[in-house]
């Protein structure tokens, strides 16, 4: 058998010292050419989990259950997409509510309120399964104190962010808060969205709306979170607008 | 003009040389989105059988996005070579695939035939191939392109090195690029794409990229992959640019979306031609594409994403391009679903780029949500390998930390050298000699004792 290369095992790697300075997997050796066993696993794991963030389902009874609190009805929706993999083949399914979906908001039209909290699967139903309610602790209440008159809180199947326009529009809302799983990274399957959308209405793209992103326990934690888009509401509120034109001027934006 | 076949008791017809083309292609969730594709299997064969059939000439008379709508189109048309076509001009589509496979077309008269192809014959042709087909012909296509060194020879296999780092810290970026040049990755280009557009930070990495250069005297080219207005602007306050990097797509519609057209193209090309920053060569354009880009952008004008993307390689070949990149799976499963479909898409990418006289290289990649995965990626970076593919990326581990999405490593690039018996750019080999980092037979040497190493302390940068 041959001597194994010294720089086989990734403790000898010269360039460790250099680790320090980024996330990227640099300094992991190699055996031959190839990379050695225990990081080819360590990255598979790393994929696994993001495969399985994607294939994750939303866990309606367990956020259902928690969202009690709020004393808010909870509404269970779904979009055009009837499953995962067309999901992942058709976006444009998955940003508009199904019929059975649009009957029950059609048959609860109310007068109109500020805004409509919903909560949507996107491409990591585990983000929003961990981080949604948590976030919602801080914010619906902060929400509630400053007198905004809450939609009941739709968790949506399925969905796309754009399925915030459609639903809202139903919800005859002014403001649409849609958190949603985020396309898992290989080091993060659990990162959640919040998108807001001043006057939802279908046809509106992406530079209509604010996006707070990486909201996770080891990302953007809830409170920052909370804060951030509390802030977002308020000024899309004085300002009659979402999106681009508002993010340019709100300074509270660029802090970490 | 209407085509049809018959199979059976059963006459497909096609209204237009577009729905034919579309129809003939091979299933992709992104033609299947766009509501283009042929609806059973049967209807796609019919499609390939009347388009074997097809005289090229027809190619240069019916235009697939009307001429007076889409500058693509004009410049397609307007510049046809019709001497260099000749050779051709009297066959059929299907009678093309089978002449390009023949042994006497060779690389000579590859290389001269190229600029009386359009994109359009090109994407036609590649839809009657197999794999295969895509495979033997490419590697008959030589596009040989330098700058500081010459990419592209038949033996040789790049690799851009890519730093990326989702804060731009100078730091974590110059440690990427270490850990990538001792594993002799960089000889196509070092091209951070930028966390941010904003001209004083793209400068600072220009700044820092060429100081490593030069400290390192590495024959090899730098880039920051920001927009061409922000390059323009720097290049005007007389920023080290050696590359000028822009996305194109394959309709006018699709590059105003990403903010460009011919006119702004060509005084960037101009512009950064003028720096005469090249020392062996002055190809100095590096392009960016990708099937689904006109889609995502709702600018594909009815055209099949794989037709789209055969026309940016029209305004590619335009600017005499160091580099040109299909990221094949960076999109998503929205336009290529599985390994399968990002693997043929690649081929095609490869073949169409090569056929129309570009150096074509490839980013091996997918994302986390797509049908896909490392084995995948193997099976794509082999098969370019052998077909000749100019350049691949190298990341460290596959695992982009700024742009989220799994590209080759560094260790791949090493991979496909050894089995296919490859060499990086000459002039980077003697470079990677001289430095240690290779032996004198241009193995890898197993502890690499460079000045690279022993000097990396002295590179920080502020």
């Amino acid at each position: 058998m041959d001597k194994i290369e010294p720089r086989q095992s990734p403790m000898d790697d010269p360039l460790n010292v250099l680790k320090e300075f980024t996330a990227a997997r640099i300094a992991i050796g190699r055996t031959g050419a190839s990379i050695p066993l225990k990081q080819s696993l360590a990255f598979k794991l790393a994929h696994a989990h993001a495969r399985d963030a994607v294939y994750s389902e939303l866990d309606i009874d367990g956020i259902t259950a928690n969202l009690q609190q709020f004393e808010l009805p909870v509404l269970h929706l779904h979009s055009q997409a009837a499953y995962r993999e067309q999901y992942l083949q058709r976006p444009d399914l998955g940003r508009q509510l199904n019929e059975e979906s649009i009957g029950q908001l059609t048959d609860r039209t109310t007068s109109g309120v500020d805004i409509a909290i919903m909560i949507a699967d996107g491409l990591s139903a585990a983000a929003v399964n961990s981080n949604a309610v948590g976030l919602l602790k801080i914010l619906i209440p902060q929400l509630q104190t400053a007198g905004l008159k809450l939609a009941p809180i739709c968790l949506i199947k399925q969905g796309r962010v754009a399925i915030a326009d459609d639903a809202g529009i139903y919800l005859n809302a002014r403001l649409s808060i849609i958190l949603i799983g985020e396309r898992p990274g290989l080091s993060s399957a659990d990162s959640m969205g919040a998108y807001l959308t001043f006057g939802p209405r279908p046809g509106l793209t992406d530079e209509s709306r604010n996006c707070i992103s990486n909201i996770r326990p080891h990302g953007l934690t809830f409170r920052p979170a909370a804060k951030k888009i509390f802030y977002l509401v308020q000024e899309a509120f004085k300002r009659k607008l979402s999106g681009v034109a508002l993010k340019d001027n709100a300074g509270l934006l660029s802090e970490p | 003009m209407q085509y049809h076949h018959t199979i059976g008791k059963k006459t497909y017809r096609f209204s237009d040389l577009k729905t034919l083309l579309a129809k003939a292609s091979p299933h992709r969730s992104g033609d299947v989105l766009a509501g283009l594709c042929a609806e059973s299997y049967e209807e796609r064969v019919a499609a390939q059988i009347t388009l074997a059939d097809v005289p090229l000439k027809i190619f240069l008379n019916e235009a697939i996005v009307p001429y007076e709508e889409d500058e693509i189109t004009r410049l397609i048309i307007d510049s046809h070579d019709n001497l260099a076509f000749s050779i051709i001009s009297s066959l059929t589509v299907g009678e093309l695939r089978d002449w390009l496979l023949r042994d006497e077309t060779d690389t000579l008269i590859l290389k001269n035939l190229s600029p009386g192809i359009t994109p359009e014959m090109a994407a036609a042709v590649s839809k009657l191939m197999r794999n295969q087909d895509l495979i033997a012909v490419a590697k008959k296509c030589e596009v040989i392109t330098s700058f500081r060194d010459t990419i592209g020879l038949k033996g040789h296999f790049s690799t851009r090195l890519q730093p990326n780092h989702p804060t731009d810290d100078p730091k974590g970026i110059v440690a990427s690029i270490i850990d990538g040049l001792l594993y002799g990755s960089g000889d196509a280009v070092i091209g951070i794409n930028p966390a941010t557009d904003s001209p004083a930070e793209v400068n600072n990495l220009l700044l820092l990229l060429d100081t490593l250069r030069q400290q390192f005297d590495i024959p090899t080219q730098s880039c920051v992959l920001c927009h061409i207005t922000t390059t323009l602007e720097l290049i005007r306050k007389g920023a080290p640019v050696d590359l000028c990097f822009q996305s194109i797509g394959g309709t006018e519609q699709s590059n105003a979306s990403f903010g460009i057209n011919l006119a702004l193209l060509d005084e960037a090309y101009q512009a950064t031609l003028s720096l005469k920053r090249g020392t062996i060569g002055n190809n100095v354009m590096y392009f960016e594409t990708g099937q689904g880009s006109e889609l995502s952008a709702n600018a594909h004008q009815g055209v099949d994403q794989q037709t789209c993307e055969a026309r940016a390689y029209a305004v590619a070949r335009k600017y005499k391009p160091l580099l040109v990149n299909t990221v094949v799976g960076f999109i998503g499963p929205e336009y290529l679903y599985d390994g399968k479909q990002i693997i043929r898409a690649a081929l095609e990418d490869h073949f169409c780029g090569k056929l129309l006289g570009l150096p074509m290289g490839v980013d091996v990649c997918y994302t986390n949500h797509a049908e896909a995965d490392q084995d995948d990626m193997d099976n794509l970076l082999t098969l370019l390998g052998v077909a000749g593919c100019n350049f691949i990326m190298g990341i460290p581990g596959s695992d982009d930390i700024m742009l989220n999405y799994q590209s080759t490593s560094f260790h791949d690039a090493l991979y496909i050298r050894k089995v296919l018996g490859l060499r990086p750019t000459p002039e980077f080999e003697q470079w990677l000699i001289r430095q240690g980092i290779s032996d004198k037979h241009g193995k890898p040497t197993t502890q690499p004792d460079s000045r690279l190493l022993k000097e990396m302390r002295a590179l920080w940068i502020k």
